[in-house]
């Protein structure tokens, strides 16, 4: 079991937990998920490691409540414990100096982001670091992302804090006004991170998307994580998260995020019914 | 040979024919569950003899002097002796002799190909059909369990050395039995959350109980083998740091084959298009069939699945049952219903249950709806040409003969080849260019000092059984190894 140590609330559905997982904490690397069961009968969840205290022998792991499983997971508390926490699962994103590089995050995608632009900091890049978030209260990491970031813009699509717009956008303009950036990084939703490599393609600049595919094990064995790169079928858990922005099937992984949509909501109504009836 | 002596080995042989055909009952048919019953849950298909059908089964062993059963066991287990004790009425002394050779008696005696292995061979079977050698192996081990006689096996001194075994499947649980028998210490890294590989994730419940194949493991545990769930050696820890900073003597890796092979043709990527490895694990491991568990599963009206192996019957069945009655499912094959790779027995059931067969065809192309669903599948007709390097004759495409067959839901079961984990982290690990490890097939030590490794990581996806022969093989040279060590 894999004990729940902390828990805070970053804002409504959205808490940060601490988890007892000492093998993940000595060798994840940014970029890497793990694999979550929070009871027996739980699903198996892909969650990003946003950080790591390999002292401490702790995780950290970002979750915001959008289905059964993750409102399950939000439910639990420090004390608690996880029944299962796989990892770290796959590849490690590629850190190195690149000069300038554009990292851009969407929703939660922010707490994906996080290990990334602190790796990119850590290894000597000039890092501007573009969040959005629907509303103010749903911006997350904002502080923590400052500390690594030589810029650091916070985007509403309603316009409640920072920049009215999209990331997308504020990077285009950066584009267009001649800022130099050799590298970027997109995670969030799938809309989000098609625009960012529609923005980026003319340019030519290398533009990474990491992708939040359903899986069952994470390891290789499913398949149901595949998405079509270049033409090429790649399984996310194994070859990716990450994979080249300008490649990727986006059309294909909105069809792909959809297919369970259906099952998740009857699992919901299931629930509240249950609840209602306890009441 | 003189013409008398061939001449008086004719009459005896004729002899015994007779005797067998007079004095020895029939092969006892497998009490088994009607087909229009079975289909609505996922309990066992076949019920298992009783003592009574037990007994006059193992009536009909000729004991024959050469036993070939015996060597057509991969781990030879001793078969006359066992099926003497059964008809003796000696039960659990039955399954303790198949102990002595096979960790998983109820699981062999489930899932085991008998009739290409034991039985194809049983001198009966040239006189009139063989020993039911498998049926009698699963009886012996069920009743020693269910009258809690299950003996655990003696165990030698500590040797003070220690082995990791990585994955928990037939290999791995058998050279972990093995090893702690000899008094090494065991500890077993195991990627999911459940002890038991394809036995647990693959096979399902209506062909193999999980109870039976957690019963069975439990063996190991009992015996003192440390259990680690949730690692991915390659990933959570290198085999080197197992060897170097964990100080592991030695290493055993029987991690499967667990990467699924697709058609690589338009639509795969489609909605409603999976692997069956994706579909049984749900099913299985994840028991998405249950209300109660949280994993979704679904099939829809037109279930249509590629292959026609073990894993595809699997698959088919699986998809009758979760679809409730509302789903046809159909089998879609290139070569011809003789190529069938399947076991016969696990043809004649998916038959049984309504299983449609459209063979000599293969797909050519996935169409998808508007919403990035699958709804039909382009396939063309297929001819079989001249025997191919597998001995099978050769599909060819009959060319015009596109056809659209309507499918909802497609399950691709055409084979598993092992992943990459432990050969991308472990350079000094040769592999062959299907990725599977290279050993000496008499130790099956790998490339790599006291790294040893078998079943479907070194073979490619094969049996159950199999697995199981190479990790005794393997258990044998690890504990040489480790002796001279």
């Amino acid at each position: 079991m894999y004990k729940i140590v902390l828990k805070k609330k970053l804002a409504p559905q959205i808490n940060r937990y601490s988890v007892e997982a000492p093998a993940v904490a000595e060798s994840k690397k940014p970029g890497q998920f793990v694999v979550v069961r929070a009871c027996e009968k739980s699903e198996r969840v892909p969650l990003t490691i946003v950080d790591a205290d390999p002292e401490a022998g702790t995780i950290d792991l970002i979750i915001q409540e959008a289905g059964y499983s993750t409102h399950e997971l939000c439910d639990m508390e420090p004390g608690d414990a996880l029944q299962d926490v796989l990892g770290p699962l796959g590849k490690p994103t590629d850190i190195e100096d690149y000069g300038t590089v554009a990292c851009v995050g969407g929703g939660v995608g922010t707490a994906v982001l996080y290990p990334i632009v602190k790796g990119m900091k850590k290894e000597g890049n000039e890092v501007i670091t573009i969040i959005g978030a629907r509303t103010k209260e749903l911006v997350i990491l904002e502080e923590e992302l400052k500390e690594y970031s030589d810029e650091l813009i916070v985007t509403t699509d309603d316009g409640s804090y920072g920049i009215e717009g999209f990331g997308s956008t504020i990077l285009q303009n950066m584009l267009e006004e001649g800022r130099e950036i050799d590298f970027v990084v997109a995670i969030g939703p799938i809309l989000m991170m098609k625009a960012v490599a529609e923005v980026t393609r003319p340019y030519e600049i290398k533009t990474i998307a990491s992708l939040n595919s359903i899986m069952i094990d994470g390891t290789g064995m499913c398949g149901g994580c595949r998405v079509t790169v270049g033409g090429e079928t790649k399984f996310a858990c194994v070859d990716g998260p990450e994979f080249d922005a300008h490649l990727v099937d986006f059309d294909e992984q909105i069809a792909r995020h959809q297919y369970y949509h259906d099952e998740e909501c009857k699992l919901i109504e299931q629930v509240d019914e249950m609840e209602q009836e306890n009441t | 040979m003189t013409t008398r002596s061939r001449d008086r080995n004719r009459q005896t042989r004729s002899r015994d024919r007779k005797t067998a055909k007079k004095v020895r009952p029939p092969r006892q048919p497998m009490p088994t569950r009607p087909a229009e019953e079975r289909i609505n849950d996922f309990e066992e298909v076949t019920l298992g003899y009783d003592a009574e059908l037990a007994q006059k089964e193992a009536q009909r062993c000729l004991h024959c002097t050469q036993h070939p059963c015996v060597d057509g066991c991969p781990v030879s287990v001793d078969i006359p002796a066992f099926i003497k004790l059964i008809a003796e009425g000696e039960f659990s002394a039955a399954a303790q002799k198949i102990k002595e050779t096979n960790t998983l008696p109820a699981v062999c005696g489930r899932v085991c190909p008998q009739e290409e292995q034991c039985e194809a061979v049983c001198l009966m079977g040239k006189v009139d059909k063989p020993v039911a050698i498998g049926r009698l192996e699963r009886f012996a081990a069920d009743y020693e369990r269910e009258h809690g006689e299950v003996k655990l096996p003696e165990v030698a001194p500590s040797t003070g050395k220690k082995v990791a075994v990585i994955g928990s499947g037939p290999a791995g649980i058998t050279v972990t039995y093995e090893l702690l028998q000899k008094g090494h210490q065991v500890t077993i890294y195991e990627a999911l959350h459940e002890l038991g590989g394809v036995l647990v994730y693959g096979i399902p419940e209506f062909r193999l109980p999980k109870r039976i194949v957690h019963e069975e493991i439990e063996t190991v545990k009992k015996l003192g083998a440390e259990i680690k769930l949730n690692m991915l050696i390659g990933k959570t820890k290198t085999i080197d740091q197992l060897m170097d900073e964990e100080g592991f003597d030695a290493v055993f890796i029987g991690t499967g084959a667990g990467l699924p092979r697709f058609l690589g043709i338009p639509g795969e990527n489609l909605n409603g298009v999976c692997s069956a490895n994706e579909f049984l694990t749900r099913v299985n491991l994840m028991k998405a069939y249950k209300d109660e568990y949280a994993t979704p599963i679904k099939v829809g009206k037109k279930v249509a699945v590629i292959g026609a192996g073990n894993v595809a019957m699997d698959a088919a069945r699986s998809a009758l049952r979760v679809g409730k009655g509302k789903s046809e499912v159909t089998i879609i094959y290139r070569r011809s219903r003789e190529q069938m790779p399947a076991r016969e027995e696990e043809i004649h059931h998916a038959e049984e249950e309504g299983v449609k067969f459209n063979l000599l065809t293969n797909p050519v192309r996935f169409i998808g709806d508007e919403n990035g669903v699958v709804k039909e599948i382009e396939c063309i007709k297929m001819e079989l040409g001249e025997p191919d390097e597998s001995g099978r004759r050769r599909p060819i495409p009959i060319e015009g003969s596109e056809h659209i067959v309507a499918a909802d839901t497609v399950i691709v079961a055409l084979g598993t080849m092992p992943r990459e984990f432990i050969a991308q982290t472990t350079p000094d690990l040769k592999t062959s260019k299907w990725g599977t490890f290279e050993v000496d097939e008499e130790t099956m030590e790998t490339s790599k000092e006291g790294v040893f490794a078998g079943g479907d990581v070194v073979t490619g996806s094969a049996t159950v059984i199999k697995a199981m022969g190479a990790g005794r093989t393997a258990a044998t040279a690890i504990h040489e190894y480790l002796m001279e060590k």
